[in-house]
């Protein structure tokens, strides 16, 4: 194929590829997380859940406890 | 090498160097001049600025470690306020029921304002939240502080800001 032919295809690939590495699409910043850190997001905000999670842990791995991490998704706590 | 070939590869090139640079906008700088608050339409009044050392901390209602800061800001604030000392605590919620709540419930002795449209932060690019950037009597940014744990962090922030207090004007 001649390099010419090859051009918009190229425009077309770097154009997209170009978009994946914008700052702004490839992470939410800190000022932008309140949802993240909303109450629903936290893993544990259902204790029957969590229960029946942990119990399905137990269960499974024969262990318990160690799972999850503190706060939910604003990475500030 | 032929002309043309020369000039495909120098187009691609260019084009493969655009397209993986990544867009990133410069942060605020130490040394350099923090931007005119007054220049981004901030809800609230902004206090008196001229000549003072100025902490300006970007903070939200829903980060934990914001609202453990606020105490020790308050008590900052009364403390060193007669010695050229200002606290400016800028929000970054974008509503404004929880902004207002949260004021209200805490009562700060230190000016907030809320940047609700998030164009100075977006200016500044703070790394995290809460984040803190020290000023001294010119406008000039000395220092930079990300976080806030508790002891270790207030009696560093309180070492830098009497520092900068004993700077001849």
């Amino acid at each position: 194929m001649k390099p010419r032919a090859l051009l918009p295809a190229l425009v077309l690939v770097c154009a997209l590829a170009g978009g994946c590495t914008s700052a702004q699409l490839t992470r939410v910043q800190p000022w932008e997380r309140a949802a993240l850190a909303d109450y629903t997001m936290r893993p544990d905000r259902d204790p029957l859940q969590t229960a029946m999670a942990e119990h399905i842990y137990f269960s499974r791995e024969a262990a318990s406890g160690g799972r999850g991490v503190g706060g939910s998704g604003c990475g500030c706590n | 090498m032929s002309y043309p070939r020369n000039r495909f590869s120098a187009l691609l090139a260019g084009l493969l160097l655009a397209a993986f640079t990544p867009m990133v906008r410069a942060e605020v700088a130490v040394g350099k001049t923090f931007p005119d608050l007054a220049a981004y339409a901030l809800e609230g009044t902004l206090p008196e600025r001229a000549g003072r050392v100025v902490l300006v901390d970007f903070w939200a209602t829903w980060c934990g470690p914001c609202k453990t800061s606020f105490p020790f800001y308050s008590a900052l604030q009364t403390e060193l306020a007669p010695r050229g000392f200002t606290i400016v605590a800028v929000s970054v919620d974008q509503k404004a029921a929880p902004y207002s709540e949260f004021v209200k419930r805490l009562a700060p002795s230190f000016q907030t304002v809320r940047d609700g449209a998030q164009k100075l932060v977006a200016e500044t690019r703070p790394p995290g939240m809460p984040t803190c950037y020290l000023l001294d009597r010119h406008g000039v940014l000395r220092l930079v502080h990300t976080g806030f744990h508790g002891e270790a962090d207030a009696k560093l922030l309180r070492t830098e800001i009497l520092k900068l207090l004993d700077e001849k004007p």
